[in-house]
């Protein structure tokens, strides 16, 4: 190659960090935390217009209800989320729920003054199982996980129709002691609602700061990149099922202290409203990005939808068309914010000159 | 003081009885035509395949790799002609990715891994934000992050395959100057290329391979460009220079066109029966203004005419239905369906042309593929075999039959002759010309000046999305060429001006 | 290209001896099996599911998927019973139930074109949104009376032969001019193509947004005929019509030898699946103890194993390999396909 004068300096630095707008790395940091705001900033919002029109949207007891209410969808959510990060999606959450729900509390009634501790491990340990299965069919079979959990979305609540039959779980079944074990309050916030945010809170420090949890996203990334480094796949994402299968059957417990009675059809639907929660807070649909507390406040603010709709006087079968339309909305700014972003990074690269 | 690396092994088809013998501190070229073996010989050495027979040592020690993460724990690193990063996660996370630096309880220790990935950046005479989010990184930036990956990895081998083909000069002579300090640092560093100018500029020795055999494995010394061409292909091959002819009307005329950000008003025109080519460094926008002719990308303004009249943007069909045809940059992700036949991919763009009564016919579309295949002497055993079975230099026959099929007014070749041995270079070249001959425009689209050289009539040279130059056969020479794409700030102005003037 | 079509071949093979070991079982459970009572109702719940598969293989085969395809058909069935309620003309609210079903595929297919969303995430939200909208258009409300002439769908065979019904006769003469079409015209070829490489079909001229949008549009407007059909076939237009029925239909597009990545799979395939498939239900319905959620369990079993059959053949390769590894030799096969796509070949 025959020598040329020599180049500009500017074109051999890579990132400038001097300009924020024009730093990369800043930009990017800054849109990400922009959408955990975003969502912050439209609950605000819908709060505020709610109260406006009804001052009695912020009783006491509707806040408690919104955030007892909220409690089970974000912690269902956490698992979802783990799943999402490795570009695979749980479909299945809603039926392990149901089934949970009811073989838990049905334990009062098959064996009547059983610990509730006990019940709690009988739901977790159908969410483990369910978890497993699926984790296990996903990650060995190589299967897609859509088709897997879509199917054992209708086995499992398909075994749960066949178990439960025509009966159900009624509230004078269940011992008091277990009714109420979440209606407590501290500084105002139900106790349930505190746990989850602790549940938030290590589910995201551990995201942050384990190697398998980075994984995870390293996983969602770019698959084929992870295989060649030498992440264990299988092995992360059949964890991540069973986390799923796990949350959701303690989820299912949860369920069945709040609503009380069970049948067949509980918590029918609810891995959309789910997967729509998960979405609306910013975890990229695939994988490789996004926050276990944007889930959260996804479900906080979903929730928060409903009940404010309710207090509004719109009827409840409103619910379901919402959480669709946020779910087509959410994913769609989403997909302007990249496309945004990577013009924005285009232009910046072609000014220095790369 | 230590050996790298000396193996034996014979393969099926791909590789017999190679042996590599590396040494710490030496860069060791291996050169080769396409089929020859070489991406065979590296992807055992990376533990992606096992060989047959034969052994693998390192340091004396027999040695087994059971995949792509043992050989770089044991120090074998590859850096791939395109890097994988985790688009996600930080610079710093991906040069550490599976093994970060844990601090108490085997918690990621954030801070110490900054501070390491900052000190080897340093090292290696870059500057780069470890914190940075990788997507975005452009490629020669994303090599620096997996050099930097196999440094903190304690790199013995660094295996680098055709790590120029997407920089400019620029980068690739920041790349040298990293190589240096690599070898200067005790490593031993394997370079793939099909550029020979560099493996001589930085490679001590090289092994050249031919049809999976071990040709001659010596060092750089000696030798000339001449017997490394002769030993990769075994005989000597001449670049023809292309003959011009008396070019005709005009087919494409280009008026303005501008791409915020990407390029700003080009203007320039093809006629028939000549060879334009559009040179550049990467990144100067040539691709993009060929694509934006072309109709897959689009343009904030300016016009595009074919024949005299105007061209709609933004429509692949529409220019397919002027008569343009365009043989894009990425052959595997943007010129073939890889899965799909070879008959298929040859007649994926004559379909219409195929029909009777609105139906094709198997019969008809073989004859019609085996016919094309034929006239560009495309080397297959089967039609109906996938067409990712062929070899690069084939793969690209495949593409310019698939184009020519459709006869195209003009065709617009976007690097013609990237990944593709010798022997199918020249036949490449030949091509061009002939389609020259026969009255087509041809635009050319090249980051290898002697390619550049041999086949155009004319050389526009782009620079920062801008047509810096417009260079006859006569004027065109290597250097006028750089110096018209790396114009410095002290002479813009003259350049401008000429630039004006030479402007049709 | 018979080398592309051995697999394929081997596959409609094995469906063709299912369909055949299906008949042996259902015969053997009960005479019933043949009647042609029992055959009719195959046949109705047949035609539905396949005529819904026929545009959803097709987008599978383009590499997307549409898991609205249920909550189309319940839109246009609640409001062919909501219109008739307010006695609107019945030619009149066909029309305007397709239409609508249009409307419905339009949208998925700009959000998926021109938004450029993963089809995925849009067809779970609006599986949500038109179920929504579904039950809100007639509440808890039923609508059963309507006319016998179109009904009779439901209950006459067609052209009289007893056991076969309209909606299965109606899906045979579109399978075949599908398959057709996907072996023999330009439009079939360009499926396949985009399905394998979108970038490079787009690169060769084919229009591949404007046919993704058209074929969002027919599973739109043929989901919303099934979903009229259907309604005559039951009688009744009710909330929660067609529950399930998505995944019912990937299953059979699946079984039928579909891949749910694209590019590959044969109308055929699925035709022959779809016999297999409702075959099978027919015959376990006929058990006393077998219910339909049962079935359902059983029809979740069916699409995992569809999916996990073809890779028993990825599996026992690997398998092999590991072992022979573990045992200190080699195969010069490629174990990772990323690494061997990465690295040109030469």
């Amino acid at each position: 190659m025959s020598a040329t004068a020599e180049t500009p300096p500017r074109a051999t630095t890579i990132a400038d960090d001097g300009d924020v707008l024009a730093s990369p790395r800043r930009l990017v940091d800054v849109v990400l935390r922009a959408r955990t705001f975003g969502i912050v900033a439209i609950l605000g919002l819908f709060v505020l217009g709610t109260w406006l029109s009804q001052p009695s949207f912020l009783s006491g007891s509707n806040i408690r209800f919104i955030l007892g209410d909220t409690a089970i969808y974000a912690l269902v959510a956490i698992g979802e989320t783990f799943v999402v990060l490795t570009r695979n999606v749980d479909l299945s959450v809603g039926s392990v729920v149901g089934l949970s729900a009811y073989v838990s509390a049905n334990q009062f009634q098959a064996h009547p003054g059983i610990p509730i501790v006990l019940v709690f491990l009988v739901g977790l340990g159908i969410g483990l199982g369910c978890g497993a299965i699926t984790g296990l069919i996903t990650a060995i079979g190589r299967v897609p996980s859509l088709v897997v959990t879509l199917a054992m979305l209708y086995i499992i609540r398909g075994v749960d129709t066949i178990i439960v039959g025509p009966g159900q779980v009624v509230a004078n079944a269940l011992p008091n002691s277990f009714i109420n074990i979440f209606q407590d309050t501290v500084l105002g916030i139900p106790d349930l609602a505190w746990a989850v945010a602790i549940v938030v809170g290590v589910a995201a420090y551990y995201l942050r700061s384990y190697r398998s949890g980075r994984d995870l996203y390293a996983i969602g990334s770019d698959p084929a990149a992870a295989r060649l480094a030498g992440i264990p796949i299988g092995k992360r994402v059949f964890f991540a099922f069973v986390l799923s299968g796990a949350l959701a059957g303690i989820g299912g417990v949860i369920w069945a202290t709040q609503y009380n009675t069970i049948d067949a059809t509980a918590a029918t639907g609810l891995e959309l409203q789910i997967i729509a929660a998960v979405v609306v807070g910013g975890v990229a649909i695939f994988g490789g990005s996004g926050s276990v507390v944007g889930a959260a406040l996804g479900a906080l603010l979903l929730q928060t939808i409903n009940v404010a709709l309710n207090v509004l006087g719109v009827p409840s079968l409103w619910t379901e068309p919402i959480a669709g339309f946020l779910l087509l909305v959410a994913i769609s700014m989403d997909r302007g914010i990249q496309l945004r972003l990577a013009a924005a990074l285009r232009k910046r690269r072609a000014h220095l000159g790369a | 003081m230590l050996t790298g690396a000396s193996k034996a092994f014979a393969g099926v088809h791909a590789l017999q009885d190679v042996s590599l013998e590396l040494y710490p501190g030496e860069a060791h070229a291996i050169v080769g035509e396409n089929g020859a073996g070489k991406s065979t010989l590296i992807k055992i050495l990376a533990g992606v395949h096992q060989p047959d027979s034969g052994r693998l040592t390192i340091d004396g020690e027999t040695v087994f790799l059971s995949g792509p993460a043992d050989a770089s724990q044991r120090g074998i690193s590859v850096i791939y002609q395109e890097p994988t990063l985790f688009p996600d996660l930080s610079v710093a996370e991906n040069v550490f990715i599976g093994r970060q630096p844990l601090r108490s309880g085997h918690r990621i220790d954030h801070q110490q891994m900054d501070v390491e990935v900052g000190d080897v950046f340093e090292r290696l005479g870059v500057k780069m934000d470890p914190e940075r989010i990788a997507r975005g990184l452009s490629i020669a930036e994303q090599q620096l992050v997996e050099i930097a990956k196999a440094l903190t990895r304690q790199a013995r081998v660094l295996i680098m395959d055709e790590p120029t083909a997407a920089l400019s000069p620029v980068e690739a002579r920041r790349l040298f100057r990293v190589v240096e300090t690599l070898r200067a640092q005790g490593a031993a560093v394997v370079f793939i290329s099909h550029r020979l100018e560099e493996v001589f500029a930085i490679c001590q020795r090289v092994t050249v391979l031919r049809d999976g055999r071990l040709i001659t494995s010596a060092p750089l010394g000696g030798l000339t460009e001449t017997d490394l061409i002769r030993a990769m292909v075994g005989r000597d091959v001449l670049s023809e220079a292309h003959e011009q002819h008396a070019p005709g009307k005009t087919v494409l005329e280009v008026k303005r066109l501008t791409r915020e950000g990407v390029f700003r008003d080009v203007s320039f025109e093809v006629r028939s029966g000549e060879v334009v080519a559009l040179a550049g460094l990467v990144g100067s926008g040539r691709t993009e203004v060929a694509r934006a002719i072309f109709g897959v990308d689009r343009y904030d303004a300016g016009e595009v005419a074919v024949d005299g009249r105007p061209l709609k943007k933004g429509s692949p069909n529409a220019a397919m239905d002027a008569g343009i045809g365009l043989v894009p940059e990425d052959r595997r992700q943007q010129g073939l369906v890889m899965e799909m036949s070879i008959a298929r991919n040859i007649s994926l763009g004559s379909m219409a042309a195929l029909r009777r009564a609105g139906l094709i016919r198997a019969a008809r579309e073989r004859a019609f593929s085996t016919d094309w295949a034929k006239r560009l002497q495309v080397k297959y055993s089967k039609l109906s075999s996938p067409v990712s079975t062929l070899s690069g230099g084939n793969q690209q026959k495949v593409v310019l039959a698939k184009w020519l099929a459709r006869r195209p007014a003009l065709l617009i070749v976007d690097e013609p002759t990237r990944g593709i041995d010798i022997g199918t270079k020249t036949e490449v070249h030949r091509l061009i010309s002939q389609l020259a001959r026969d009255g087509v425009a041809v635009l050319v689209i090249s980051s290898e000046l002697p390619e550049v050289l041999t086949v155009a009539d004319r050389v526009l040279v782009m620079r920062e999305g801008r047509l810096a130059a417009t260079l006859a056969r006569e004027e065109a020479t290597e250097e006028a060429i750089i110096a018209a794409g790396t114009a410095t700030l002290a002479a813009p102005v003259a350049k401008e001006n000429a630039t004006r003037a030479g402007q049709p | 290209m018979p080398d592309r079509l051995k697999p394929i071949l081997r596959w409609e093979s094995a469906l063709v001896l299912a369909i055949v070991a299906v008949f042996l079982l259902g015969t053997g459970i009960s005479p019933q099996f043949t009647s042609s009572y029992n055959l009719f109702t195959l046949c109705t719940n047949l035609g539905d599911l396949a005529l819904m598969a026929l545009p959803t293989t097709l987008i599978i085969i383009v590499g997307e998927i549409d898991l609205s395809i249920a909550s189309i058909l319940a839109v246009s069935s609640e409001l062919l019973g909501s219109l008739w309620m307010h006695h609107w003309a019945m030619p009149l609210i066909i029309v305007v139930c397709l239409a609508v079903g249009a409307l419905a595929g339009l949208i998925n297919g700009l959000l998926v074109t021109k938004a450029g969303l993963p089809s995925l995430a849009v067809t779970i939200g609006t599986l949500t949104l038109y179920r929504g909208i579904a039950s809100l258009i007639l509440g808890a409300t039923s609508v059963s009376n309507f006319p016998t002439s179109y009904t009779n769908v439901g209950t006459n065979g067609f052209l009289g032969i007893s056991s076969i019904s309209w909606s299965v006769a109606v899906f045979i003469v579109l399978a075949i001019g599908t398959g057709l079409m996907l072996r023999m015209t330009r439009l079939g070829r360009s499926l396949y193509a985009i399905g394998l490489n979108q970038e490079a079909a787009f690169h060769a001229g084919i229009r591949v947004k404007r046919i993704k949008l058209g074929l969002f549009v027919l599973s739109g407007v043929v989901c919303a005929a099934v979903g009229i059909l259907y309604t005559f076939e039951l009688s009744s237009a009710a909330e929660n019509i067609g529950i399930g029925f998505e995944l019912q239909v990937i299953t059979i597009v699946l079984l039928g030898g579909v891949s749910i990545f694209g590019g590959t799979g044969t109308i055929l395939g699925v035709a022959l699946a779809a016999f297999v498939y409702a075959g099978l239900r027919s015959a376990l319905l006929l058990t006393s103890s077998f219910n339909e959620n049962d079935f359902q369990v059983v029809s979740g079993g069916l699409l995992i194993l569809s999916v996990l059959v073809p890779n028993i053949a990825l599996f026992t390769t690997r398998g092999r390999e590991l072992l022979a590894r573990r045992r200190g030799k080699g195969t010069l096969r490629t174990t990772s396909s990323a690494a061997g796509g990465a690295l040109q070949d030469g």
